[in-house]
This record gives structure tokens, C-alpha cells and sequence, in this order.
């Protein structure tokens, strides 16, 4: 098996609390893998530590076998769309280029070929229509493919994404998932932070389970077990499972139809 | 003639403070500006006792010093401490203001410093300080060579800069994330923003450079969607301000500083109404275009 991740011991804490608590697991290259827990689980802080962005307590990461210093033009990171403020003077184009920035470019201009590569993004997640509106203009759903085209535009073989499901619409819902299976296909590796439970098991290959400790990872078959994830969710599973069988018996539809 | 060299030495600091206010604005650091232009108080202080004399030169590298340590101590509040942003400003430059009068009352027989000129520089004066060769030519204010320079440096600091300073101040965790390093850039500009305030404050006083860092890019920021635009209208608005308030302060016979101040205030306003006007507007089209 190919590695495309490797935690090693990875212990991560906050004023002295740990938020991670020796994580060693590893993902395989190509692959979509979904790193679910309940709130409060570390998945952010993993994802940051992964990134560099967060100091780890003990322990390392690897990307493809080596340090993160060695392969940043190859990872690309989309963060939380609630992150940054988007009433921020910028365009949709303006935020996809930043994708282009790079440490060694940084006081070069925007050349023609970087603007090529950012419209072609755009228009993988169908949004090349929107490339002049301003950024405040934007829905939640817009917004989010907007990071995904900055993220594209990177051209990266890993790309780690931080809870990109939250608040869209269904057709940005669909969009991402058709992105990612195409992405799959072109061989490259995607970890996606998740928190719902009910769509995890469509969306991923992979499944990293957590909750401050690593409770399993593996294929997602492995990994969705009723003890498994009685592990990771708790007692917040115990109520889900209740409220589940009780909408069984009685004939509700559990999801909303599209 | 004084009026021309008082409106042009207003307007170049205005266009320097008001570019680097954007950024501000744009990182919710505002008050940045109003914490160095007191904290660098003791930077001062220390300057003139190191140095012994009240030349203008050490009193700004001990001001231009003390200036940056203020952002690094603000800075260390935030992120170690964990403090809110406005908490840890305050914070900081209460307290080196505070060591700054302590000084000053502790060592008053040695030092001729007034705290009222130092810290509140009086626009009215520009012209009477005039920068003469050793050749006796007259080359004018002092102020206005000087703010030009200034204005030269930040701005090539903001063209050359420009994608760092974008990047950064819209998404720092992408920035870290692609192993940019955003600390230069946070220092980088907190230093220019250190440097223009001691030296502006010194001409036009500390009231004027606060209003300058925050007021026009605020109004700009109204009006506008686009980083560049922003910057080149809170510029126009700045020297807008300061044409304005000269002649306001002329024509009632007031404090210029004053004036300019307030004529930015008004610009601001102004810029508001235009922005709920527009809203407004778009709100109507809005519903029209969806009952149709």
C-alpha cells in the first residue's frame, strides 16, 4: 500500500488539554478517506497539525514519506468556508489565483498562464459564470466551491479539506462529490474532515474514526460497525440509534428528499 | 504659500496613513495606530536621555523602536495569552504611555520635553520649519520632504508587497499553509504602520494620524468591493480631507488638525448613505425580481 499520510503518535494539546491524544494511523494514496467524530472530536485540529498550522505536543506527520517542508506544492489545503470574512474586497477570480501563490512567486506578478489554470478551475466546479462577482455576493454553496477552485487551481496530488459539506445546497452537495470521484480517478488522494455520520458511508472509501483518541480506520465496511462507532459517538450514538428506530417503526423518511 | 505647503505635506502623510489603514481595516487592527502613537512615549523618553539632545533623528529611531515592540507585545497578548485583540491594544499601550509620563515626571529637571508637543505635532507650524541648505538655498518645509519620502517607501512597500499583504490579510492559515511566511508579513507591515505614525505624529499630531489610518479606508471600504479600488479611493478621500479641511479651518478661523479631521468624518458619513442607498436598491431589485 501506497502512503499518502502517516501520523505517528501524534499527541495535540491546547493549554495542556489534549485535543489529540497519540494518533498513529495511515491513509493510502488515491483514495477518498473521511475522517469522522462527534464535535469536539480533534478532527479540525488534526487536519491543522497535518498542515503545520498547529504545533503537536509529540509525534509527526509524514506526506508521501516525507516532511510537509519537502512536499508543500504537492498538498492543498481548503479551510473551514467560516474562517475567513467573506465582506472581504476581493473577486471570485481574485480568490481562485491565490491558489497560484506560491513562497517563490510571492513578489512575482500573475502571469497568463496562472489565470488560464484558475478559469479552468472555475469551471470544474461551475462557477466560471461568477468569476467577477464579488466575493460578499456569494451563497454559502458558491462560497465553498469557490475555495475548492482555489484549491484546484493548485494543482496538488493531496488535497485535505475541512468539513466541505457544511451549509451547502444539494447542488454544490452534488458538484463536490462528482469532483472528487473525478479526482479519485485521476489518482490523487483526497481526506476530508466530515461530521455527519448518515451520508459518510456514500461519500467515502475510507473511514479515519475519532474521537480525541483514533477509535479505527481502515475501508469504510471495516469501520462502520454498530461497537465501532458506539466508541466514537457515545452516548450521543445511543440517542441517534433510539431516534433512528423509532423513525424506522414509524415510516419516516430519514432524509429529506432532493 | 503656507497654505500650499500645509495642504501638501497633509495630504502626503494622508495618503500614507490612509493605504496602510486599509490593511488595518481590512485585519481589524484599527486602533493599531492610536496604540503606537502614545506607546511610543517612552521610546521617546529614552531616546532623549540616551542621546542627550533633541535632535529629530534619535527621538524617531527610539519612537520607531518602542513603536514595534508595541505590536510584538500586542501581538504575544493575543496569541499566548489568549486575549481578545482590543483587550491586548489597550492593554499595551496604556502601560508603555504609563512608563513613557512616568519617565518624563521622573527625570523632569534633566528633560525639556512637553507631552503635550510631543504628542499632539501641530500642522499650523509645517511651514515655519524649513529645511535649509548648507548652501543657504531654501528648499522648503522640512515636513514635506520628509513625507514624501515616507510616502515613496510605503508605497513601493504595497506595490511589491501587494500579493503577500492580499494573501495574508484575507486568509492567513491558507498563507501558512502554502509555507508563506506570514510573520514576516504581519511585522512588515506593523513596522511601515510604526514608522509612518512617528513620523506623521510629529507633524500633524497624534488625533490627525488616527483619523488618517482609519477614517478614509473605512469610507472607502463602504463604497467598494475591490482591494485596489479601495486603496486608491481612501487615498483621494484622504487629500479630499485635507484640501477640505484647510480651508474650513480657514474660513472659521480654527484648528486645521481639527478640521481636516472632521472633514473626513463627514466624507465618511457621506460614503455610508451612499452605501445604505445602494443596499436599499439592491434589497428592492431583489424582491422585484423575485415576484416576477
Amino acid at each position: 500500500m501506497e502512503v499518502a499520510l502517516e501520523t505517528h503518535n501524534l499527541t495535540v494539546s491546547y493549554n495542556r488539554r489534549p485535543v489529540l491524544w497519540n494518533i498513529d494511523f495511515k491513509i493510502p494514496v488515491g483514495q477518498i478517506t473521511g475522517i469522522i467524530g462527534p464535535n469536539g472530536s480533534g478532527k479540525t485540529t488534526l487536519l491543522k497539525a497535518i498542515m503545520g498550522l498547529v504545533k503537536p505536543s509529540s509525534g509527526y506527520c509524514k506526506l508521501f514519506d516525507q516532511d510537509l517542508k519537502q512536499v508543500r506544492e504537492r498538498i492543498s489545503y481548503v479551510p473551514q468556508r467560516e474562517s475567513v470574512d467573506w465582506d472581504f474586497p476581493a473577486s471570485v477570480m481574485d480568490i481562485v489565483l491565490m491558489g497560484r501563490y506560491k513562497s517563490s512567486n510571492l513578489f512575482k506578478r500573475i502571469n497568463q498562464s496562472d489565470r488560464d489554470i484558475a478559469v479552468e478551475a472555475l469551471e470544474k466546479v461551475n462557477m466560471l459564470e461568477f468569476s467577477n462577482r464579488q466575493i460578499s455576493q456569494l451563497s454559502g454553496g458558491q462560497q465553498q466551491r469557490v475555495f475548492i477552485a482555489r484549491s484546484l487551481a493548485q494543482g496538488a496530488d493531496l488535497y485535505i479539506m475541512d468539513e466541505p459539506f457544511v451549509g451547502v445546497d444539494a447542488a454544490t452537495e452534488e458538484a463536490i462529490l462528482n469532483l472528487l470521484t473525478e479526482m479519485k480517478n485521476q489518482g490523487k488522494t483526497v481526506i476530508v474532515v466530515h461530521h455527519d455520520l448518515q451520508t459518510a458511508k456514500d461519500y467515502f472509501d475510507w473511514i479515519v474514526l475519532l474521537n480525541t483518541r483514533l477509535v479505527a480506520v481502515g475501508p469504510k465496511d471495516d469501520i462502520f460497525r454498530e461497537d465501532l462507532l458506539q466508541e466514537a459517538y457515545g452516548g450521543k450514538l445511543n440517542v441517534l440509534s433510539k431516534v433512528g428506530d423509532l423513525i424506522k417503526e414509524k415510516g419516516f423518511s430519514v432524509r429529506e428528499r432532493k | 504659500m503656507d497654505a500650499f505647503w500645509i495642504i501638501l505635506s497633509s495630504s502626503l502623510i494622508a495618503v500614507t496613513c490612509s493605504l496602510l489603514g486599509c490593511y488595518l481595516v481590512l485585519r481589524k487592527m484599527a486602533m493599531i495606530g492610536d496604540a503606537i502613537s502614545h506607546a511610543v512615549l517612552p521610546g521617546i523618553v529614552i531616546a532623549y536621555l540616551i542621546s542627550g539632545s533633541r535632535e529629530a533623528l534619535p527621538m524617531l529611531i527610539g519612537a520607531a523602536i518602542i513603536g514595534v515592540f508595541t505590536t510584538v507585545l500586542i501581538e504575544l497578548f493575543y496569541k499566548k495569552a489568549k486575549l481578545q485583540i482590543d483587550a491586548s491594544i489597550g492593554i499595551t499601550f496604556t502601560w508603555l504611555f504609563a512608563i513613557g509620563i512616568i519617565l518624563i515626571s521622573l527625570f523632569a529637571g534633566q528633560v525639556d520635553l512637553d507631552q503635550d508637543c510631543v504628542l499632539y505635532g501641530e500642522i499650523a507650524y509645517v511651514p515655519l520649519d524649513l529645511w535649509i541648505t548648507d548652501a543657504g538655498v531654501n528648499m522648503g518645509p522640512r515636513t514635506v520632504w520628509i513625507s514624501a519620502s515616507l510616502l515613496i517607501l510605503i508605497l513601493s512597500f504595497i506595490i511589491i508587497g501587494y500579493k503577500g499583504l492580499f494573501l495574508t490579510t484575507f486568509n492567513e492559515e491558507f498563507a501558512k499553509a502554502l509555507g508563506i511566511a506570514v510573520g514576516f508579513w504581519h511585522y512588515s507591515l506593523m513596522s511601515a504602520v510604526s514608522l509612518t505614525t512617528v513620523i506623521s505624529f510629529e507633524s500633524v499630531g497624534a488625533i490627525l494620524v488616527v483619523a488618517f489610518l482609519i477614517v478614509p479606508a473605512s469610507a472607502a471600504y463602504l463604497i467598494t468591493h475591490k482591494l485596489k479600488e479601495m486603496l486608491i479611493l481612501s487615498a483621494i478621500f484622504s487629500v479630499l480631507s485635507s484640501i477640505g479641511g484647510y480651508y474650513l479651518a480657514a474660513y472659521i478661523n480654527g484648528s486645521i488638525a481639527g478640521a481636516i479631521a472632521s472633514v473626513a468624518g463627514i466624507l465618511f458619513l457621506f460614503c455610508w448613505l451612499i452605501s445604505m442607498y445602494r443596499k436599499r436598491n439592491n434589497t428592492s431589485r431583489l424582491i422585484l425580481n423575485s415576484t416576477s
